[in-house]
């Protein structure tokens, strides 16, 4: 089937404008007869709740954590995106729209993403109106930095802390709601399940996890913001608490699942150092700014510094192999993160990585300190460089910092269309958890930019539209579709109880990982991918017959969470396997071997895969199927990534 | 990697906020000195689900040091032995081998147990909820650079910004005092133009909900900013008491209904 985005027609400037005025609005006194439920309060949540409760809805908003100030969003370092031109750079709109088509290697969609573009520059005023307190010149005015993929500075930040303060600042808004009375909140409250009646997404069922309490809340339109999937690899940036049980229990009730295989690995983590890492740490991107990536030359030197017989300080010049600056003189360092994972791979395949596991290159600030001062690094980064001491001993100031790629962030979501429709209408996603402006491959500060611009800009126009249509009449939780999800899920919850094997959650959890990654990471091969389709298989069979969950479901029961949430991950991570499998080409940070050029970067074939793959849950073990939106570029001619 | 360290926890263990709770023993062995102090946890927790126990419920999530969410009152201190970190940052290198670790859970009448180790912060939400922030609808705002905001305050904004609402503040006040945490937001706020015209009747407010959350008075021991992981200092709460003194004194018409 070949599915329809919606984009409206017309010139790709004013497409947005245009559809605007052609929404259908509530007007304000019907606005309050109209209930929304949102499920996750990141800067996607946190904002659209906001902006709703703002225009007089009445809003439900649901967290799994203590806070809405906890969403992950806050962990974001190095910055937002926003094309302002305030450095008189060359920058603009188009170029910001145009940056993101190509670094995505053509598989997003251009009017989602000319759109997110034209209201970057809003979501920037919107900030500092609320007091988020961004990065400012002596003169007062704001100051902008360069990220990957971009040869313009067109990155707002602040500190290594931007996350925290764009999240800080939507909770602000989120509170003065809460405190109107225009948003209730529940925290400590996980979705289990949409409630689907004819067709229309019209409610969730939670757990309250304090209580174990199961119970349904009706609303007329459902709004999930409930971030990314990186958890299916076990080890990853995200926070421990990050899963796709909402997304995946909305895919299980009709929501296309869409580009599950794109995944961004990104280039600067702190490596791996034992089994027992239950989470990999960013540094942010913001330091290939100033520090330079280097492997030793030979494999000799590189063993050398792995035994620790010589300190990085001790390899001479002409025995450093810049290679980021070598292969793509253009760029430099800043080229986009999938360009420079796969150049760390490499090294490290070749038997050129550094630090005691080898899964290493460095991260160089000697240059940076003695062109700058240590003062000046240290005001920019501080922060980051106190965190890496913190975690590895090592001190950066001194010797180079080791980083090596690491599963970041998910490209792919559920599907939704121009006004962030999933496949059943009623039910929206937003933010990471859909999948609609990244293609391939998520350019920096590019994240915070979709949350805010779908929460804040997006949202409270194209809700308006489906509201209207429905009107105001609402299904209540009395309809037996209330009762039968409730008991389904009950079911689940009773299923995961009574499992009293032999293996705990966590340990099925890291076995995915370890398949998601060895098979479907960086590099992937048709052979792979169908040995790791097997072995998840086999995984998913055990898990229902020896697994341990401790605990009953009436109290507190971290247990319990985690076996849920594990289970659907082993799900969401074979659909993950059939989609790399299907897409016989590479494109940014998926890289099917088959598929290279002569110099081995990723090859694409648009002839065939210039598609977005939206996949069909067709029932429990049974194929899912296959349905298409093609690609369409209007603006952009698509041409080969060249960063050289 | 050498798993090496052997331990000896004594844990807080409460089933509920309802129940009494009681230190338990627990031996941690196999600990790298490179694992965290929450990895330490969990390694202990995956031996307690092997032989069909509960494990010990602690709360954490982006395990990198600014969600706030982990807490933990180690040897008698939140966060433990180090300066300016959270819990989740602390590694096993910073103890001894052999070492007996105490581990509770935040000590405060306005943070009620939930089980053993985690407790209810939502009293803080509530502050924030009560006028932690500044009024302004989406969209139709002025261009950022039309309101300049020189470098320096900007700075200083951002130092009070920096808070992650963890609790520890209120965790080493002999009151349970929580005047740090709000006074932060206060100032913030305060600094920034934009922030101007509600700064008096922000700082009542939340002041205001404060005191009805059940927090202690602050009697200057200094205990909030030696424990506070991002560092947020003394000078918050100066800034937040002359706030709160001004709009007692002059303007107290602006500041008298906080409700909406």
């Amino acid at each position: 089937m070949s599915l329809d985005g919606k984009v409206p027609q017309g010139p790709l400037a004013d497409k947005w404008s245009k559809h605007k005025f052609n929404l259908k609005l509530v007007n304000p006194a019907n606005k309050r007869k109209y209930e929304i439920i949102v499920v996750g309060t990141g800067l996607a949540g946190a904002s659209a709740a906001a902006s709703l409760a703002e225009l007089g809805y009445n809003v439900k908003a649901f967290c799994f954590q203590d806070s809405p100030r906890r969403a992950h969003s806050i962990a974001a370092q190095g910055g937002i995106n926003a094309a302002k031109n305030y450095q008189n750079d060359g920058d603009s709109v188009f170029r910001l729209f145009y940056d993101t088509i190509k670094g995505g290697d053509y598989r997003a969609r251009e009017g989602n993403v000319y759109r997110l573009a034209e209201v970057s520059v809003n979501i920037i005023d919107q900030c500092v109106a609320q007091g988020v307190p961004f990065a400012r010149e002596y003169g007062g005015l704001l100051d902008n930095r360069s990220f990957g993929g971009s040869q313009v500075s067109r990155t707002f930040y602040a500190r290594g802390q931007t996350g925290q303060q764009l999240l800080l600042g939507a909770y602000s808004a989120l509170n003065r709601q809460i405190h109107a009375g225009k948003v209730k909140m529940y925290t400590r409250h996980e979705m289990l399940d949409v409630v689907v009646v004819d067709g229309q997404a019209k409610g969730i069922v939670t757990r309250n996890m304090i209580t174990g309490s199961i119970d349904t809340h009706a609303g007329h339109a459902v709004l999930l913001c409930t971030g990314g999937y990186g958890n299916v690899f076990y080890l990853s940036t995200n926070a421990i608490g990050s899963n796709v049980t909402a997304a995946w229990r909305a895919h299980k009730r009709g929501a296309y699942f869409a580009n599950p295989c794109y995944t961004q690995i990104h280039p600067t983590c702190i490596p791996v150092t034992g089994d027992h890492q239950s989470k990999l740490t960013l540094m942010s991107e913001s330091l290939r700014n100033d520090g330079r990536v280097w492997a030793p030359k030979t494999v000799e030197i590189a063993e050398k510094l792995q035994k620790k017989q010589i300190t990085a300080a001790q390899v001479a010049e002409e025995d450093r192999d810049y290679f980021l600056e070598r292969k793509y003189p253009a760029f430099g360092n800043l080229v986009p993160r999938d360009v420079a994972s796969r150049n760390a791979k490499e090294m490290a395949d070749e038997g050129r990585g550094v630090g005691a596991s080898g899964l290493a290159v460095y991260l160089d600030f000697a240059d940076a300190i003695k062109r700058l001062g240590e003062d000046t690094v240290k005001a920019k980064y501080g922060n980051l460089f106190d965190m890496y001491i913190q975690i590895t001993d090592e001190n950066p100031y001194k010797e180079p910092m080791r980083i090596y790629p690491a599963v970041h962030y998910t490209m792919g979501g559920l599907w939704v269309d121009y006004n962030l429709q999933t496949s059943v209408p009623g039910l929206f996603a937003l933010g990471e958890c859909n999948f609609s402006d990244h293609g391939a491959n998520r350019l920096g500060a590019s994240a915070l930019m979709q949350g805010l611009s779908d929460g804040y800009f997006v949202i409270p126009y194209t809700l308006g539209d489906y509201l209207a249509k429905i009107g105001p009449a609402k299904v209540d939780t009395n309809h037996p579709a209330f009762a039968q999800t409730k008991q389904d899920v009950i079911d689940h919850v009773n299923r995961l109880i009574s499992l009293k094997g032999t293996k705990t959650t966590n340990e099925y959890h890291r076995e995915l990982g370890h398949i998601m990654w060895e098979y479907c990471g960086m590099a992937r091969t048709e052979e792979g991918l169908k040995k790791a389709k097997e072995m998840i298989q086999a995984l998913k069979a055990d898990f229902w017959k020896n697994a341990i969950i401790v605990g009953k479901n009436e109290e507190v029961n971290a247990s319990l969470e985690r076996g849920g949430r594990v289970a659907d991950f082993i799900e969401l991570g074979e659909l993950m396997v059939d989609d790399a499998l299907m897409r016989r080409e590479s494109c940014g940070g998926h890289f099917r071997v088959e598929s290279q050029t002569e110099d081995g970067e990723a090859l694409r074939d648009d002839e065939n895969f210039a598609f977005v793959a939206a996949w069909e849950f067709m029932g429990e073990n049974q194929p899912e199927k296959l349905n298409k939106e093609e690609l369409v570029f209007e603006a952009v001619h698509l041409s080969q990534r060249n960063y050289a | 990697m050498s798993g090496n360290m052997k331990l000896t926890l004594k844990v807080w263990r409460q089933k509920d906020a309802q129940s009494a709770g009681k230190m338990v023993t627990y031996p941690a062995e196999n600990i790298s000195p490179d694992m965290s102090f929450l990895e330490m946890l969990d390694v202990v927790n995956e031996g307690l689900i092997h032989k069909g126990e509960e494990p010990i419920h602690f709360d954490h999530d982006c395990r990198e040091g600014i969600c706030g969410m982990c807490s933990l009152y180690i040897n008698g201190r939140p966060h433990g032995p180090k300066r300016a970190i959270t819990t989740c940052q602390l590694h096993m290198r910073s103890f001894k081998d052999g070492e007996t670790i105490t581990i509770e859970p935040w000590r405060a009448a306005a943070f009620p147990v939930i089980k053993d180790l985690a407790v209810d912060r939502s009293a803080f939400d509530r502050i924030q909820q009560a006028g932690g922030y500044i009024s302004v609808n989406t969209g139709g705002v002025p261009d950022a650079n039309s309101t300049p905001i020189p470098k320096v305050i900007a700075d200083e904004a951002f130092n009070s910004a920096t808070c992650i609402g963890c609790g520890a503040c209120v965790a080493a006040c002999k009151n349970a005092s929580a005047m740090l945490f709000v006074s932060a937001k206060i100032t913030q706020l305060g600094l920034l133009p934009q922030g101007q015209p509600e700064r008096y009747r922000r700082a009542q407010s939340m002041v205001a909900q404060m005191d009805e959350e059940g927090f202690g008075s602050c009697t200057n021991t200094g205990a909030c900013e030696a424990e506070c992981p991002k560092e947020i200092s003394l000078t918050n709460i100066s800034r937040m008491n002359n706030d709160y003194l001004s709009a007692k004194l002059f303007r107290e018409e602006e500041v008298h209904h906080t409700g909406e």
